[in-house]
């Protein structure tokens, strides 16, 4: 088995969110910058399958230098290997071509992504990334097993669940409940210090979509507090006020 | 010209999204003086298929079959994609809902267009073609300018209006050009929870949090939820903790949600939790804490223990819902 799992590199989720340059550029001045929750679990699925049936694990990762605490973090946990493509991931075309333009010649049994980025929240890389290379892609996959070449899978539908399967290779999507995110322990933190880390230089790559500009939800009005001892007019309030229920 | 919507169907059936799409799609055909085309897939009966004229589809295209009962990413995506490219259709509208989130990433790469996801803005053509979307999980918007002739748009669901704009039901079945190579993955079960509102439609969801001591007392949830026709969620720590499902987790790592009304219970409100519900439109916090996060966030609050006061409100909606 030889499994790509993509991880991306987000801010912390108890980063307050600002911009710079007049609205136009993320302000990481501050910000703890973490691996993409979703594709740390991506990554530790990938880890138990090829425990378990031999195999690699490769990672990749669209992003400059900054990037690479996080990605010797991915081969603290276990990767064998990384892959860091070195461009700034100004859009998931751009992030999914550079992707399948590494993973075309080399194999892939099975790529896993994130559901989605918590940053950007597009869950598009999968998706693209399976048209692009010609094979399917399951998203928000809850459970993969693999054997004798399929996977068998269950994912999230829109009020329930689905389970199917799908000869390899594939792309799928992780979603909470694929397993328990893997902590580092010390061998694995001195062992990446020695592993593999590939910089390749990007494709040229369409420009199909730019950020042009960010903006803050406006701040609530102000909380209108109710008496504990008078909870009862909450029902009345949202009734008549606010014409909710 | 023309601009396609994808109209997603459950079991032979639109849900409200689909229509919202259409709506969505109709309007913006209207800007551009485009006809709007609906493509269905799967197996819609024809009396069904005419409801999306009421929202605006000039054309209804039906493509029906055993192959396509089931929902199939890559088949699906491709069949949208020819339709688009038949139809000379240069804005692809889908919802971006779990099986739109599955499609529309692949008709961009089949027809090498941009796409914006999570879109919460009609498109402003006055410089380039610019659409806004929820990002860091809601704590932020970004404007996005799609590049490319052809432009794809998965919107994001309660988001935008239904406009009801009755046109004669033209429905024209298709093949979407589809061959038994397209359908790689295979569906073995579909598992659809009956009888409860799914999180991601619901238009109220009443939440609960560790203040609530243990998931014995979700009755308190339960029972509010019940009467108000609404849908149950949790904060993080209670579905780690195993109280509730996983799927009943929102916040920035669980589903990202914006109903009309979201009642949080003994939910300090942290960040993380804040991002996932904080465009909801009308925030309740129930907090015994007076300093609870949540407070800055809500619009109507009450400081006081769950236990106290949840009953008094659970009797009130009884009386109010008969």
């Amino acid at each position: 088995m030889k499994i790509l799992v993509c991880v991306s590199n987000v801010p912390d989720t108890t980063t307050k969110v600002t911009f710079t340059d007049n609205n136009t550029k993320f302000n990481t001045a501050g910000v703890q910058f973490i691996i993409n929750p979703y594709d740390e679990l991506a990554l530790t699925r990938a880890l138990e399958i090829t425990e378990k049936q031999g195999g690699t694990v490769t990672t990749i990762t669209v992003g400059l230098a900054d990037t690479d605490a996080s990605i010797r973090k991915a081969l603290a946990i276990g990767a064998n290997d990384a892959v860091r493509v070195n461009a700034e991931p100004t859009s998931a075309y751009f992030v999914a071509e550079q992707i399948a333009a590494y993973a075309k010649d080399q194999g892939f049994d099975l790529i896993l992504t994130g559901r989605e980025s918590i940053d950007y929240n597009g869950g598009q890389v999968a998706g693209l990334l399976g048209e692009m290379l010609g094979i399917p892609s399951v998203n928000v996959v809850t459970k993969i097993d693999v054997e004798n070449g399929v996977a068998t899978m269950e994912r999230d539908i829109d009020g329930g669940r689905e389970k199917l399967s799908c000869k390899l290779p594939l792309v799928a999507s992780a979603q909470k409940e694929l397993t328990e995110p893997r902590i580092p322990n010390m061998r694995g933190i001195m062992a990446a210090r020695t592993k593999p880390l590939t910089v390749v230089e990007p494709t040229s790559g369409d420009v199909t979509s730019l950020t042009v500009g960010f903006d803050l939800p406006a701040a609530k009005g102000g909380v209108k507090l109710i008496p504990a001892d008078q909870a009862e007019q909450l029902i009345d309030l949202l009734h008549n006020e606010a014409k909710v229920i | 010209m023309s601009i396609l919507v994808f109209a997603e169907s459950i079991d032979g059936v639109f849900k409200k999204s689909t229509f919202e799409a259409v709506s969505y799609g109709s309007e913006v055909a209207k800007k551009t003086s485009a006809t709007c085309v609906a493509v269905s897939i799967g197996n819609v009966d024809d009396s069904k298929l005419a409801e999306l004229a009421n929202y605006g589809a000039d054309k209804i295209i039906s493509i029906k079959g055993d192959k396509v009962a089931n929902f199939v990413a890559e088949a699906y995506a491709k069949a949208i994609a020819n339709v688009a490219t038949a139809e000379g259709s240069t804005i692809i509208v889908i919802s971006n809902t779990y099986s739109g989130k599955s499609v529309s990433p692949r008709v961009a790469a089949k027809l090498n267009a941009g796409i914006a996801s999570g879109v919460i803005s009609y498109p402003d053509t006055t410089a380039g073609f610019n659409v806004r979307r929820a990002v860091f999980s809601g704590k932020a918007f970004a404007d996005v300018d799609v590049k490319t002739a052809v432009k794809v748009l998965a919107i994001t669901p309660n988001t935008f209006d239904l406009v009801t704009n009755n046109k004669p039901a033209n429905v024209v079945a298709a093949d979407g050009g589809l061959s038994d190579a397209d359908f790689v993955t295979q569906t073995i079960e579909v598992l659809r929870v009956t009888g409860k509102i799914p999180l991601t439609e619901a238009e109220i969801v009443v939440s609960g949090g560790r203040g609530l001591k243990g998931p014995e007392n979700w009755g308190l949830i339960e029972d509010l939820a019940g009467i108000l026709g609404a849908a149950t969620a949790c904060s993080k720590p209670v579905s780690d903790m195993d109280w509730r499902p996983h799927s009943e987790h929102v916040g920035q790592t669980g589903i990202t949600i914006k109903p009309n009304l979201y009642i949080a219970v003994g939910i300090s409100g942290a960040i993380q939790h804040l991002a996932g519900v904080s465009s909801s439109k009308v925030i309740v916090a129930i907090n015994k804490d007076p300093e609870a996060p949540f407070f800055k966030a809500a619009d109507y609050g009450i400081v006081g223990d769950a236990f106290d006061v949840m009953p008094k409100i659970i009797e009130a909606a009884k009386k109010l819902k008969g």
